[in-house]
């Protein structure tokens, strides 16, 4: 009795995302639609309960919570990752909202729908269990799923539903049937106990690589690696843009977890049959990604595939397997989620009067439209480019030095070239907003909610500010790793 | 004073600056001019105490600094400059005011951006020239590309979108190589400082990969044919302080890049492969200095006129590894020196003859040679001095232009006559291209009615070309006053190379 209510104490920041939801579900009938500021409130004063909770115990590096038996882990990388989950979360509420009220789609529901996937990305940060993972994994899924169709009259939207809905389930399916042979061979769910087995060689080595073969599918899947990424650019372009704010960004974290969790805590004695693996659906994501978004017309799209471009990176980084490795992947995770929350929260907030900005063109001469934030978007941009002196610039060299640490320099060289390409159409949006005048049409300035400047503007300048920031973050993350 | 962090200071000064003047917004032009030339004037300023409390008989790094930046990364904040930083620090310095007087009444758009753009630049310009740690370079490296884009492509002209991507992609692209080689290092030395670089034992294999992943970044940077295709449009489409920037120091970051990273890391390999750099530099010292003779467009002449000077550069730097061999110390010396030289002389010259393209064109709206002709009998006093700093690009003894060539060629002699021979065909072919340039635009009657209409210049052009005069002829009747300051800093680097004390 009393471990268990130790165990349950761990969970307080997970049991207030819960109560929040289940809250906010039944308060929102009662609130009347003119009212729904309410709902806005109780949702980002949940977060703030949360990320209290999640700060006041937070757990240093070296230091291990263990609740229900090993199933649910809290230590330094949970913790470190619901902090930033939170206040990306916070993010999509707080740009999401003028776009939704705008489009008739301001509803509680959008609250609850994203309050459960954060709950399902929260368990799979933590997930010590095959079970845990495959039910966080699907408590974010499922949540997706609805919220992609968020807009359900909207034919683009539902399409791209059914679409990433699915895949999703065969990718659900594909984890399921790894995950039942790992079950198989070890005789257990727990990770760490599939580790040992693993190690002693009491399981079949066969039977693990083929489920470690299945498990890597769904990783790839959840990030969006080629060949895994086919629902990517239908699902970013045809959601609500506050939707894919949310599908865009988020679950990047989430994915990182999982992939940590299963590859080191269960797998890492595999490391030489998996790292392959990684580096060749790396390799793909990065050329594959790259070149097509050179062709994008749409800033959606575009961003979907140069996606791919920094999946591939977080792969190359975790591929290493050593400290490093995954201290790079993650401050990279944290990197690219928060990079592409300012740029869909930009086209989001610009998205103003029943203009959709979405369109590359529709960035022409932003400069003199909207300087600010043409200075935001170019930040963001060059950041995402991989720039000095900006956060995605100290993100790459960090992987790069991963996997040079580790003797692959020609995945370093090719990854750096595609990088270049890369920088060639996220230089093409500066182009358009700095070089070129103004389309014809008149286009909506963007909405002036002071909230809603300060959050992009933090969120953009972050990609500046971390010149300062990420010693000490990759220190943290050298630290929860070691 | 000794105790300021004056490098700091002359690094943040600017970049501050830049930035307030962003806060001005857009429309305060007045402001903004006034506030960025105070800027850049105290920036100068500081580089007084640098250059009077810098010991010259020291060839190792003075002015240090050293913070932790990123322990876990072994990153630091590390600043330091010998005598080779310092000239060209000063330069930096020099012609950024020159540069924002002469902009004064050329650009009328977004003034305070242009302005702020330029003391970015300025500042990390100082900052490449002044870092100590391989990591920190590339940030400053790389951060300006940023600024000249922007200035290239929302100032240039009509094909400027077409040239600022070209510039920006071509130099990434060249230096995502040597990332590589630097994080590479890094593995190795646990550390990102340079002077640690230097002093790792790196295999053949290692060095001529390494070698070639700094050729290919400082060879853009440079430019050296054949990967100079990105200066002539560049310069073309950018507006006068841009090509006078690139022209001026820019290019000269490549040049310095050689100094500081290859020679010293890569040592074996830049011997086994100093063949290859003398031959692309003879390259562009003969054969862009034919393509200049044949261009209409005055901007493109300089640009071409650049690479071909640049290649002089090249030449000095790698002449050393030819004279190894016979030990001939002071011929190394006076190869470098001569390479050094003429860097700060490039850099006046460079950025007088653009200053003179940009004021013909703030009057005309055209670069074409052909639509220009006896302009001397309007603007003489613009004809003066445009003849002067054409005689300097000549290699005309008295400007600072002869110097560094006659040392190049004067060390090359002794490494071989043929590589002397070669390169000495540029005191022709310079002469041919600048004098003919001249006599088409300057000489004759007065082409046309526009050119009859001509003002002669406003006294802050006035001040802009008369401040690059004064430096081209002081270079030129007085070197010492800049070898001086590199000597101890040269030898230095000669001896880490295997060349004997003196």
């Amino acid at each position: 009795m009393n471990e268990f209510a130790f165990g349950l104490s761990l969970l307080l920041p997970e049991l207030v995302v819960l109560s929040g939801l289940c809250v906010l579900l039944l308060l929102d009938l009662w609130i009347s639609p003119s009212r729904r500021g309410i709902t806005h409130f109780l949702a980002l004063l949940t977060l703030a309960f949360a990320a209290l909770l999640t700060l006041r115990e937070f757990h240093v590096p070296g230091e291990v919570g263990k609740a229900f038996g090993g199933m649910f882990l809290r230590d330094a990388m949970s913790d470190g990752l619901k902090t930033a989950l939170y206040l990306l979360t916070g993010a999509v509420f707080v740009y999401g909202r003028g776009y939704l009220a705008e489009r008739g789609l301001w509803k509680g529901e959008f609250y609850v729908l994203v309050l459960a996937a954060l709950l399902g990305m929260m368990a799979l940060t933590s997930a010590g269990n095959l079970l845990a993972v495959y039910l966080g994994l699907e408590l974010m899924a499922l949540s997706s799923y609805a919220l992609v169709a968020f807009d359900r009259d909207a034919p683009k939207s539902s399409e791209a539903a059914i679409k990433y809905f699915v895949l999703g389930a065969l990718a659900s399916g594909l984890m399921l049937y790894g995950m039942s042979m790992l079950y198989g061979a070890s005789g257990s769910l727990d990770l760490a106990s599939i580790r040992q087995a693993a190690l002693d060689g009491s399981a079949s080595p066969e039977l693990l690589r083929l489920g470690t073969v299945f498990l890597i599918a769904g990783i790839a899947f959840k990030f969006g690696a080629a060949p895994f990424h086919t629902w990517l650019p239908d699902v970013y372009q045809g959601s609500p843009s506050a939707i894919t704010l949310f599908v865009g960004s988020l679950p990047k974290v989430a994915a990182f977890a999982m992939a940590y969790r299963l590859l080191e805590g269960g797998l890492s004695p595999l490391l030489e049959f998996w790292r392959p693996i990684l580096i060749a659906i790396a390799m793909l994501s990065l050329s594959l990604g790259n070149v097509v978004a050179l062709a994008q017309s749409n800033l959606k799209r575009m961003l979907a595939y140069s996606n791919m471009l920094h999946v591939g990176f977080i792969l190359i980084g975790l591929s290493s397997g050593t400290t490093y490795g995954y201290a790079s992947a993650m401050v990279y995770t944290l990197f690219y989620t928060v990079a592409a929350a300012g740029a869909f929260g930009t086209i989001v907030v610009l998205s103003a009067r029943g203009f959709e900005a979405e369109r590359i063109e529709d960035y022409r001469g932003l400069a003199r439209r909207a300087p600010w934030h043409a200075f935001l978007m170019m930040l963001l941009m060059a950041s995402l480019a991989g720039f000095p002196p900006l956060f995605g610039f100290f993100a790459k060299i960090l992987i790069l030095k991963a996997v040079i640490g580790a003797e692959l320099i020609e995945v370093a060289v090719f990854a750096l070239i595609f990088a270049v390409v890369g920088a060639f159409y996220y230089l093409r949006i500066v182009k358009l907003m700095f070089f070129d005048e103004p389309a014809e049409e008149r286009i909506p300035a963007p909405a002036a909610d002071p909230a809603v400047r300060f959050a992009l503007s933090v969120n953009a300048l972050i990609q500046l500010l971390a010149l300062f920031a990420w010693g000490p973050l990759l220190a943290f993350s050298l630290a929860t790793f070691s | 004073m000794h105790d300021w962090p004056l490098l700091s200071l002359l690094i943040w000064l600017p970049i501050v600056g830049g930035f307030a003047l962003l806060a001005l917004g857009a429309s305060r032009a007045r402001a903004a001019r006034i506030l960025g030339l105070l800027v850049a004037i105290a920036t100068l300023a500081l580089c007084v105490p640098l250059f009077l409390g810098f010991d010259r008989a020291d060839g190792g790094m003075q002015f240090l600094e050293r913070v932790p930046w990123v322990p876990a990364f072994g990153i630091d904040y590390h600043l330091g400059i010998d005598g080779i930083s310092l000239v060209l620090i000063l330069l930096t310095a020099i012609t950024t005011v020159l540069t924002l007087i002469g902009a004064w009444s050329s650009v009328e758009d977004r003034v305070p951006v242009y302005y702020a753009a330029f003391l970015l630049l300025e500042g990390m310009m100082i900052g490449v020239f002044s870092a100590l740690d391989a990591a920190l370079f590339y940030v400053f490296f790389e951060g300006m590309l940023l600024p000249m884009f922007l200035i290239i492509g929302m100032w240039g002209g009509p094909r400027r979108v077409y040239a600022s991507l070209k510039f920006f992609l071509y130099t990434f692209l060249g230096s995502v190589f040597m990332l590589v080689g630097l994080i590479y290092l890094y593995t190795q030395a646990g550390s990102f400082e340079i002077a640690k670089f230097a002093g790792l034992s790196l295999g053949r294999m290692e060095q001529t990969l390494l070698f070639f992943a700094f050729l290919i970044a400082f060879a853009i940077k440079v430019p050296m044919w054949p990967v100079h295709t990105w200066l002539p449009d560049a310069h073309v489409e950018a507006p006068t302080g841009g090509s006078v920037i690139l022209a001026a120091i820019m290019l000269k970051i490549g040049g310095y890049g050689f100094l500081r990273f290859p020679l010293p890391i890569t040592p074996d390999a830049c011997m086994e492969w100093a063949w290859l750099v003398v031959l692309l530099s003879l390259v562009a010292v003969v054969y862009i200095g034919f393509v200049a003779l044949a261009q209409e467009d005055m901007k493109k002449l300089i640009a071409y006129s650049s690479i071909s000077h640049m290649g002089f550069v090249t030449l000095g730097i790698f002449l050393p590894f030819a004279l190894l061999e016979q030990g001939a110390t002071d011929a190394a010396r006076l190869a470098v020196h001569g390479a050094m030289v003429q860097m700060i002389s490039h850099g006046f010259v460079s950025g007088a003859l653009f200053s003179c393209v940009g004021v013909l064109y703030d009057r005309m709206h055209s670069r074409m040679i052909g639509d220009y002709g006896g302009v001397a009998n309007v603007m003489p006093r613009f004809a003066a001095l445009f003849v002067l700093f054409a005689m300097a690009n000549a290699g005309l003894p008295g400007t600072s232009g002869f110097v560094g060539e006659f040392m190049v060629v004067l060390a090359a002699f002794q490494a071989s006559p043929w590589i002397a021979a070669a390169a000495a065909l540029t005191l022709i072919l310079g002469a041919a291209y600048t004098l003919w340039l001249v006599k088409r635009v300057i000489f004759g009657a007065e082409a046309n009615a526009e050119v009859a209409s001509l003002k002669d210049l406003q006294s802050h052009e006035l001040l802009t070309l008369f401040g690059f005069a004064f430096f081209v002829l002081l270079l030129g009747v007085w070197p010492a006053i800049a070898v001086d300051l590199m000597d101890a800093s040269v030898v230095a680097l000669l001896t880490r190379l295997g060349f004997g004390g003196n």
